[in-house]
């Protein structure tokens, strides 16, 4: 589904990402960790095609195709979704026509006619339960006075309203009590399918608790440095990450 | 984000000229022209004097210069002060020029009574007359008085006299005077006491003919206890020349009456480099006389070149309560400095002033505001708010806001806030499949989300399209 080879970039000239393979199956669920500063987010960004930072090697291929050129919101509607990792807000603009806009955007990216009232409404209320986010949540205006735990579980119900092929999620467990994370985690495993794929980025192992991800790298100084199974997250959380670090450090 | 602020030519779909057969006056302003107005609508005697009056003043005073505009010289003997279609009296649609019910068809304001689907009642003003005024007999029925002002001056003279001028005498302002010696029609109701009016009534203003400014008068008057919401829309056709635009709007609340004031405003704004447009420079001013009088102006301005107008309370009446919501948005080369002034006389009078102002591309954008309390008003509550949201960096955004309070039991208070479109908003609604165009119109509806929802709500559909339109001429 995506394959991603040397991928480097900078930002304002500092060279951030300094060559990334990696490849990602559908159906799979793959984890990033690492240490802060390691470039996690800046790969979440690249991906989704955020214009501050410079692609200057590599190439990353979608579903086939050339992802990087791509304008940001045709690879949303190819099926590239991005979990932020601090949502953004806007006043004003409830949570329910922001949705209806993203889903119709999509669907006309796809050749479909815009989506029914009564038909959005029916999708916002099963999707709403997926991520056991309460209804009322979707009248309000996009985050707006949101707590922490209500705009990452707002995060997962745009995931769930917007089936995307390829999720990506940036630090969603940060900031969120054990009951919230429970419930995103949750709703992460439950939109899973054989026909899509997650890349959980995160810095702590907790929430591979909930979610079970196929593989697991460890990424460095903009290099993933090391690649294993569930095992190694378990490892990284009794031991650190200054083991590897070490070994490739003394490189 | 700079790519997407190139200017472009915003569009406009009411741009057009209509081929009337017209009957215009001579370019030029003396007060042989106010004689000839006058004459032309075979006015009393003492409308004439008043008109003579007010030119004489009008010819002693000066621009005024005070606010955050650039206006270029203004050449009054160079404008057509009377330009009116032949073809449009008689009381049955069939006398009027069919060419001109087309004109209000395309403008989406059918004049045919049957082929209005909401209850709204309209006056339609094209250049210096009213064309026809819907509804009247069914209004009529409830003794609510709607119709044209050259209609009411021939029939209710004692009414016209009565409230005309009192809330804005022509010494008022430099604009005020222009408008009552040379003002050629307008819209003129009255509700009389205890009486809801059933329907919303409107005023339509097109300006067509060019080389053409209009003056209109408003006058509203809603006796004790009675209820109306009127609703005001203009466009004009472009043309390369600036035309001028000076109306006066009058309110007058009698004792427990309650009159709400929509206006969208859409006059031609000019191209992208600023060539043509409307100089709107309108004075709107309420009387809430008696006690318990409510008065409330919506606005929402996105046309025009130079806008100047501060749609004010006089909050006369004890435990009176002024509104002003606005929105105000400016892209390419528009200039907007709009506002309110709230005077807090009776006690316990109350007001509430909630601005938004959207600036794109190199426009200017000021809210204006005067709150005044005066020695005797006890117990005053004001609260204003003035938010201004920026779209780019070549725009600029000012806020003048006034407080003057004599009396020291006022509770008086300011917020206002300054932001910008960020690059984070935009990406995070790109991101979720939103292009940055729609994008960008998203967050300014959201951002006047609390002024829209005070309109009718046809009037916010329109409105929100309009905030759209205006917003494809200043990001690309």
């Amino acid at each position: 589904m995506l394959e991603i080879k040397g991928l480097k970039a900078s930002v304002e000239g500092k060279e951030i990402l300094k060559g990334i393979d990696l490849k990602v199956e559908a159906g799979q669920v793959h984890a990033i960790m690492g240490p802060n500063g390691s470039g996690k987010s800046t790969l979440a960004s690249v991906l989704a095609g955020r214009d501050k930072f410079e692609v200057t090697g590599g190439s990353v291929t979608f579903e086939g195709r050339d992802l990087l050129a791509m304008s940001v919101e045709q690879r949303a509607c190819e099926g590239l979704f991005l979990g932020f990792q601090y949502p953004v807000e806007i006043p004003g603009v409830s949570m329910a026509s922001f949705m209806k806009m993203a889903v119709n955007q999509k669907r006309k990216y796809n050749g479909q006619e815009p989506v029914s009232a009564g038909e959005f409404l029916k999708m916002m209320r099963s999707k709403s339960a997926v991520v056991e986010i309460d209804s009322a949540l979707t009248s309000r205006s996009v985050n707006e006075g949101f707590s922490g735990g209500e705009k990452k579980r707002n995060e997962i119900f745009q995931m769930a309203m917007l089936e995307p092929k390829l999720s990506i999620l940036d630090e969603t467990d940060s900031g969120l009590d054990i009951d919230a994370l429970r419930v995103v985690a949750t709703g992460v495993t439950k939109l899973k399918r054989p026909d899509n794929a997650t890349i959980v980025i995160t810095h702590y192992q907790r929430l591979l608790d909930y979610i079970v991800p196929d593989f697991v790298h460890v990424l460095y100084k903009g290099r993933i440095i090391h690649t294993g199974t569930k095992e190694l997250a378990l490892e990284l959380e009794s031991r650190g990450y200054d083991w590897l670090i070490k070994d490739y450090d003394n490189e | 984000m700079d790519e997407i602020l190139e200017g472009r030519d915003p569009e406009y779909k009411y741009g057009f000229t209509s081929d009337l057969d017209m009957e215009y006056f001579p370019k030029g302003l003396s007060e042989e022209t106010v004689r000839m107005i006058s004459r032309r609508k075979g006015e009393p005697q003492w409308l004439l004097e008043f008109r003579l009056d007010a030119f004489r003043q009008w010819r002693d005073m000066a621009m005024p210069d005070w606010a955050h505009l650039n206006i270029p010289a203004i050449d009054f003997d160079d404008i057509t002060y009377f330009a009116a279609p032949k073809k449009r009296e008689g009381k049955s649609l069939d006398d009027i020029d069919p060419e001109l019910l087309k004109t209000f068809d395309k403008l989406g304001i059918p004049l045919e009574e049957q082929k209005i689907l909401s209850g709204v009642a309209v006056d339609a003003v094209i250049d210096s007359v009213s064309v026809k005024t819907t509804f009247r007999d069914e209004l009529s029925k409830k003794g609510i008085i709607f119709c044209s002002f050259s209609e009411a001056v021939k029939e209710h003279p004692e009414l016209v006299r009565k409230y005309m001028a009192k809330v804005v005498p022509p010494s008022d302002n430099y604009f005020a005077a222009l408008n009552s010696a040379v003002f050629s029609d307008g819209s003129f109701c009255y509700i009389p006491p205890g009486v809801r009016c059933p329907m919303e009534l409107s005023t339509y203003f097109r300006i067509n003919a060019a080389g053409t400014g209009q003056f209109e008068r408003t006058l509203i008057v809603a006796d004790k206890g009675a209820y109306v919401s009127y609703l005001e829309g203009c466009t004009a056709p472009m043309r390369d020349e600036n035309q001028l635009h000076a109306a006066i709007v009058e309110i007058i609340a009698e004792e427990d009456a309650e009159v709400k004031y929509s206006t969208v405003q859409n006059w031609y704004p000019g191209d992208k480099e600023g060539r043509g447009g409307v100089f709107n420079f309108v004075t709107k001013r309420g009387l809430c006389r008696g006690d318990r009088s409510k008065i409330s102006w919506t606005q929402v301005e996105t046309g025009s070149a130079i806008t100047w107008k501060y749609p004010s309370c006089i909050l006369k009446g004890d435990d009176s309560y002024g509104e002003f919501y606005s929105v105000a948005m400016t892209g390419n080369c528009q200039q907007a400095d709009t506002g309110t002034k709230m005077i807090h006389i009776g006690k316990r009078s109350r007001s509430r002033i909630v601005s938004k102002g959207i600036s794109a591309g190199r426009s200017q954008n000021s809210y204006r505001g005067m709150v005044r309390v005066m020695p005797s008003a006890d117990g005053v509550r004001n609260f204003s708010q003035c938010d201004s949201l920026l779209i780019g960096s070549d725009c600029g955004a000012h806020t003048f806001p006034l407080i003057d309070a004599a009396n020291s039991s006022a509770v008086i208070e300011h917020e206002a806030t300054t932001s910008k479109i960020g690059e984070d908003q935009l990406f995070y609604c790109n991101q979720r499949g939103i292009p940055t165009e729609e994008a960008v119109g998203l967050i300014v509806n959201g951002y006047a989300r609390e002024v829209l929802d005070k309109l009718p709500m046809e009037f916010a559909v329109e409105a929100q399209k309009l905030l759209a339109i205006t917003l494809e001429g200043s990001v690309g």
